[in-house]
């Protein structure tokens, strides 16, 4: 199992106000409740206890929950998920009651934006020259999903690998797309892997695939290598019929699912925290309600994606205070009804990386991370939104996130430590260079002292495009740790529509 | 009477719809907004054109401007086209009787297995704001509703928006069901959705491609002029 950074959680609300934003929340779901698009999920809320009637349209029910059948239901989540692994030793155990962090990526990107270094000259000091990298934008394609993986993979501050890149390629349909990535990221991941469902047709295949990959359906329940995500919300309180019906047959299977939401604040929420805490938190739960009627105890996550709206566009914007306060908020409600929190953080408005994508990302990351939910999604390589995925990005984020995961370790002193402390300080009172450099040996021993910014310059050049770049032609050009070639066979052999080999070789 | 115009206009700057409503600086509640000004200035007879012409018309220009030299966010462009749109409701029928045309009538849709509509209610709000007559048919629409509703309300153009890489293909559909109904030649289609792009646009054959409302209402009025 992967340790993962334990954190003391920062809680950005206080306790009344978690209460006040629990109840408006209970209200929300109470009045007027959630618009249902899905016959069976209506008539199982029904069945359970929720007021159901007639909605606006011709196939859309108005569910109600009573307060206390929300609050019986949410007693019995599950507080603790675990998400399996090829390797088994990059299992994650998230943990409501135990905050942590795991890192990974998100989005389905559109976009894969490579990098080729090129050197600059200044033409007012020819003598000055700069190594900046120059990019280019293609359509995500199969090949590029598995040179994600592989590279996610090796990025040691990567736990777990969420499908980023839409894979576009002509001969992928919604018919073999679930198939293919899956294949992909699991034929380059030892980490677990997770993603959307396509088509509720191809979750068996799904399912058969991860089988075969964890060594059998025994072996899969009990390190479920894969999971889903389903947005089952369209914001405000409206929730989706496909989606709706995907998370039905997942839940029914046990397997562990995230329930997301993305109100955008300012466009399809409220702008102001406690107003968009409070409906987000609503849909959420109707989702992890309706997941648990159809298998009390089913592995769910809370799934919070809350962003805010730009006022020039009303497009999606990361880069901005509110939306580390509202994912801050999310974490601690999540945490308030003991629920593994699916968090976001680090996305990059800016287009490509530089100056900018770093605002855009460092602040997020280390505010959310501080906030301890136990899952920060969206982390590694996103730009322009969510809409491209930029490998040399990625490279840049994991070693921003070693840094994060220093800065947020606990301390971790006993008395015992600070006795040794004393007689250290006294010995080299004592001494005749009165240096303490000796004893660094013994902290760095125990792990407690943080290694530099890996891409850190020691001339007056910066050198961290250079660096990033360096490291990114290693990884990808070095070793990988593919999956055998027996189940690779099984795989072409019991699963169908999976393209053929050649398609997943990277180079 | 040239009060009325200048106070709906200022209105109209203002976003204040209503009486109910507290306007862009937050302090006019409780004071008559342009639903309760237009009907007023109907009331008394003053020329449903001049409204149009010297008030709505040369309020949302001046919008138009705060906003782009970004003294107005969206949120407060939203809130002035959606005066101008209750305003041209209540003119309609005078203005039909006047036998002044609107700039046209739109009819937009997301298209078939896409679910995202911010985008496209912006536009649809926008375009009702310069004076276009939009039915909005929702999201995840069939090819075949749109273009019966072409043929229902002789639609001058057909607005599309799709966000998704794949539900983007519907649109090129839609195309050739209109021209297989015979109703191609009827209608402009102009689509827009961050997947799609002006290339994209030319290989299904659609007329305009839009990377937002604004862009939309420029190569619109070209295609008109
Ligand atoms: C909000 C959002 C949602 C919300 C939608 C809420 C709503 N009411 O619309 C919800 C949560 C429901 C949602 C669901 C899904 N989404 Co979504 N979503 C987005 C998101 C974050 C923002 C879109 C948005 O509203 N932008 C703001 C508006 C203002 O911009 P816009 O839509 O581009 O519109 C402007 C222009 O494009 C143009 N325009 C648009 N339409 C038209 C029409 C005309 C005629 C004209 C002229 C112009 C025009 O003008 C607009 C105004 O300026 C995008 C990511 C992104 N950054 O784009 C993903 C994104 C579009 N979604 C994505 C995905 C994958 C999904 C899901 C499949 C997720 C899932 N796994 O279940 C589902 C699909 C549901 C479905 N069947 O449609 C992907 C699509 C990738 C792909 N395959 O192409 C994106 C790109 C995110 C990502 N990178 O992974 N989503």
């Amino acid at each position: 199992m992967k340790e993962g950074t334990r954190v003391h959680p920062e809680n950005r609300l206080s306790q009344n106000q978690v209460e006040i934003i629990h109840k408006a929340t209970l209200s929300l779901l109470e009045d007027p409740g959630i618009t249902c698009t899905n016959q069976k999920a209506a008539q199982l809320y029904k069945n359970a206890g929720c007021t159901v009637s007639q909605g606006e349209g011709e196939e859309a029910w108005q569910v109600r929950f009573p307060k206390n059948m929300v609050e019986q239901t949410l007693e019995k989540v599950p507080p603790k998920v675990i998400l399996g692994a090829r390797n088994p030793a990059n299992r994650l155990v998230l943990d409501a009651r135990v905050p942590r962090l795991y890192f990974g990526t998100g989005s389905e990107t559109n976009i894969y934006l490579s990098a080729d270094m090129d050197e600059f000259q200044s033409r007012k000091y020819p003598s000055q020259t700069l190594s900046y990298p120059v990019f280019s934008q293609e359509r995500g394609s199969v090949r590029h999903l598995c040179q994600s993986a592989k590279l996610c993979n090796s990025l040691s501050n990567v736990d777990f690998f969420i499908r980023n890149i839409n894979i576009q390629d002509e001969d992928i349909n919604p018919d073999n797309k679930d198939v293919n990535v899956f294949m992909a990221s699991l034929m380059y991941m030892t980490k677990h892997v997770q993603a959307g469902l396509v088509k509720e047709e191809r979750l068996e295949d799904v399912l058969k695939l991860a089988e075969i990959v964890a060594g059998g359906p025994e072996q899969f329940r009990e390190n479920p290598l894969i999971s889903f995500i389903t947005c089952v919300i369209k914001s405000p309180l409206q929730m989706l019929k496909d989606t709706t019906s995907k998370l039905i047959s997942i839940a029914q299977k046990g397997i562990p699912v995230v329930l997301s939401s993305s109100p955008q604040g300012g466009s399809t929420a409220p702008i102001q925290e406690e107003g968009m805490v409070a409906q987000i938190n609503a849909e959420i739960l109707a989702g992890i309600i309706l997941a648990q009627i159809v298998n009390p105890g089913t592995p769910v996550l809370y799934g919070a994606v809350p962003v805010r709206a730009r006022l020039d566009t009303l497009h999606d914007f990361y880069g901005i205070p509110e939306f580390i306060h509202y994912n801050m908020d999310c974490i601690q409600m999540a945490r308030h009804y003991g629920i593994p929190c699916y968090s976001s953080a680090g996305v990059g408005d800016a287009k490509v990386p530089g100056l900018q994508a770093t605002i855009d990302k460092v602040f997020s990351q280390l505010r959310v991370a501080s906030a301890g939910p136990p899952y920060i999604h969206y982390s590694v390589g996103l730009l322009d939104k969510t809409n491209i995925f930029c490998p040399l990005q990625a490279v840049l984020d994991e070693a921003q996130i070693g840094m994060i995961r220093g800065i947020l370790r606990q301390p971790s002193f006993g008395q015992e430590d600070q006795e040794e402390m004393l007689k250290d300080i006294r010995k080299v009172l004592g001494s005749k260079m009165k240096l303490f450099a000796k004893q660094i040996r013994k902290a760095r021993r125990k792990g407690l002292i943080s290694p530099p910014y890996p891409f850190e310059s020691h001339d007056s050049e910066d050198k961290v495009f250079l660096k990033a770049y360096k490291k990114l032609q290693e990884i990808l050009s070095g070793p990988d740790e593919k999956l055998d070639e027996d189940s690779i066979d099984a795989v072409y052999n019991q699963v169908p529509g999976i393209l053929p080999k050649e398609r997943f070789k990277i180079q | 009477m040239s009060d009325f115009f200048e106070e709906i206009k200022r209105n109209i700057i203002a976003g204040k719809v209503d009486q109910e409503d507290e306007g862009f600086d937050g302090d006019l509640a409780g004071k008559p907004g342009v639903i309760e000004l237009v009907n007023q200035a109907v009331d008394e007879n003053v020329s449903p054109t001049d409204i149009l012409n010297k008030a709505l018309t040369p309020g949302m220009e001046e919008v138009g401007r705060k906003y782009e030299e970004g003294e107005y966010t969206i949120a407060d462009m939203l809130a002035s086209a959606e005066c101008v749109s209750e305003a041209t409701n209540i003119l309609k029928p005078l203005l039909l009787k006047e036998d002044v045309q609107s700039k046209g009538k739109f009819i937009m849709a997301t298209v078939e297995g896409d679910l995202h509509d911010i985008g496209k209610n912006i536009v649809s709000t926008i375009l009702q704001g310069s004076g276009y007559e939009v039915e909005d048919l929702g999201t995840s629409v069939k090819a075949d509703k749109i273009v019966n509703k072409l043929k229902e309300t002789n639609a001058n153009f057909v607005g599309l928006s799709a966000l998704l890489t794949t539900t983007m293909e519907r649109m090129g559909e839609i195309i050739e069901l209109m021209e297989k109904e015979g109703v191609r030649d009827q209608a402009t289609v102009c689509i827009g959705g961050a997947p799609t792009s002006e290339d994209f646009a030319k290989k299904i054959g659609a007329d305009v491609y839009a990377k937002d409302a604004f862009d939309a209402l420029g190569k619109l009025e070209k295609t008109a002029g």
